[in-house]
């Protein structure tokens, strides 16, 4: 039915939404949709841990763990992602060894898809690391204070009580920069990953329904982007405690 | 009353006690120490490079040195390029910010939809529509106006700067208390005197720190014309390296391009820190 439509509009108004009804570009298109969806997943829980991590070090009280961690942050968030992701895929990827494929050939140590996850991660975590700062600096000091004279130890005092609180209040900030994030993975495009971007290039320019491609295209983002904040929202609003306002 | 010459504790100039520093919150030693070690990385990276590239051919440091010129002015047009895209970006951004408050709902509702749609698409698919969709050539009459590819590129770089731009305008203006607007009415101005006279200066304080955040952003997504086949920083660095095929060169050279950024865009991103903290738009 819904091919038979946009056949009939292919033939009668030559728009060619070729995904839609012809099933070589429509698994093409699914499957660069998969690795987006993947790319994005994976980054977001990475960055979640990278943010973690990095404000335990920076407020551990080692001064070199505090000077590590405010390195890579300033560094990844004032130099360009795409930069970024080149630096890792020609330059570090370029260093490490290749493996035995097991058919003979050789393969990177880490494929094109594995360093967009890699550089996403750090790119999206150095911002997590700041905003889960700010949303642990929100938490009442008296609240801090009540904790360690019952006797909490540091990991206890995190887990409990600090970090639900500022989760709760950095959610918003949170929810912009993974919108972010998922913008950001269009740039594995550049190390030829085969997303999203990748596969409708690809299609558009054996197709030639650039305009048509592009527009499908811009309105599956938006709508990548749309599910994502629905659901944080969902969350946001399941995590909320009755009475509490940060 | 002069407070100096009195020794009642009650009229001494009271002193604020200074915030308690936090993890992250940025010493002078820290910046210092952050710089430094930026440097020494890259200096560490170079000599490695020097010391395992084959003796009978040039240094790497002869190398890079050669490219550096050639690299730095790619990142110049980088920086000309986000020039242009952040004057356009901004003139239609206040246009669109100051439409999503308009009281009539006919312009309120386009320019909100508009915001939320650039503001939400990647920025490097807004690129290729701009680059692709765009004609090479407009004809008015007789005038024949060219789009070359990097006037296309400009254009596509200040949709998502421009809806930015407007949610800053929007959320500038929400700032300002009802208060403003209720007496500004009570004395008699008519809407756009309000606005122009009483709100927007007031706002205008408040969008500069975002505003610059957004330009930061703005100058690092620059690079992405290099996707779409402009000659920028990023290419020149690319071309550099397929033309001297010295694998060891690839972490200094990339790390040069990183540096030239980091060394333009961290001042922006301390100034905006101090800019916020002096109009004391967070908290």
């Amino acid at each position: 039915m819904i091919a038979a439509f946009f056949e009939r509009l292919n033939d009668t108004q030559g728009l060619n939404f070729s995904i839609f009804y012809d099933a070589f570009d429509r698994s093409r298109f699914l499957t660069g949709l998969w690795t987006t969806t993947y790319i994005c997943i994976v980054s977001i829980l990475a960055s979640l841990a990278i943010g973690l991590l990095g404000v335990w070090v920076a407020g551990s009280g080692s001064r070199l763990g505090r000077l590590l961690v405010r390195i890579y942050v300033q560094f990844f968030r004032n130099t360009p992602p795409l930069v970024q992701l080149s630096f890792f895929y020609f330059a570090v990827g370029g260093l490490l060894p290749t493996v035995s494929d097991g058919f003979g050939g050789q393969s990177p140590l880490v494929s094109g898809t594995g360093w967009a996850i890699i550089a996403f991660s750090l790119f999206a975590g150095a911002f997590n690391v700041e905003i889960f700062r700010a949303g642990i600096e929100a938490v009442p000091e008296t609240m801090v204070e009540a904790a360690e004279s019952l006797g909490y130890t540091r990991f206890q005092l995190w887990r409990q009580i600090v970090l639900p609180l500022a989760f709760r209040i950095c959610l918003p900030a949170l929810n912009n920069n993974l919108v972010n994030l998922v913008k950001t993975t269009t740039l594995a495009y550049a190390i030829g990953v085969p997303e999203l971007l990748y596969a409708a290039s690809q299609i558009w320019s054996e197709m030639f329904n650039v305009r048509e491609m592009m527009n499908v295209l811009l309105v599956t983002y938006v709508l990548l982007v749309a599910v994502l904040v629905w659901v944080m929202h969902r969350w946001e609003k399941a995590m909320r405690i009755p009475g509490y306002m940060p | 009353m002069k407070t100096g010459t009195t020794d009642l504790s009650v009229l001494k100039p009271f002193r604020v006690t200074p915030i308690p520093p936090s993890g992250l919150a940025a010493p002078v030693l820290l910046s210092a120490g952050l710089i430094a070690s930026i440097v020494v990385t890259f200096a560490a990276s170079l000599a490695v490079a020097q010391a395992i590239g084959p003796a009978a051919r040039d240094g790497a440091m002869a190398i890079l040195w050669r490219w550096a010129p050639l690299i730095f002015q790619g990142f110049l047009f980088n920086l000309l390029i986000s020039f242009l895209s952040m004057a356009l970006g901004t003139a239609v951004g206040v246009l669109f910010g100051i439409g999503q408050v308009s009281p009539s709902a006919a312009l309120r509702r386009p320019a909100w939809a508009a915001t939320q749609f650039f503001r939400n698409a990647p920025w490097l698919v807004l690129l290729f529509y701009a680059m692709f969709l765009l004609p090479f050539e407009i004809r008015l009459g007789p005038v024949t106006i060219a789009f070359p590819a990097w006037i296309k590129a400009i254009i596509g770089l200040a949709l998502p700067v421009a809806a930015n731009v407007s949610e800053i305008v929007r959320g500038g203006i929400r700032s300002i208390p009802s208060g403003q607007w209720e007496s500004a009415e009570s004395l008699a101005f008519t809407r756009r005197q309000t606005m122009w006279m009483i709100i927007l200066p007031q706002a205008f304080k408040r969008m500069i720190p975002p505003w610059m955040n957004l330009y930061a952003i703005l100058t690092m997504a620059t690079t992405l014309i290099s996707v779409v086949g402009i000659q920028d920083g990023l290419t020149v660095t690319r071309a550099a390296l397929v033309a001297e095929s010295r694998p060891e060169l690839m972490l200094p050279m990339y790390l040069l391009l990183l540096l030239m950024f980091f060394a333009y865009c961290y001042p922006i991103a301390r100034l905006t820190i101090a800019l916020e903290r002096r109009f004391n738009v967070k908290g």
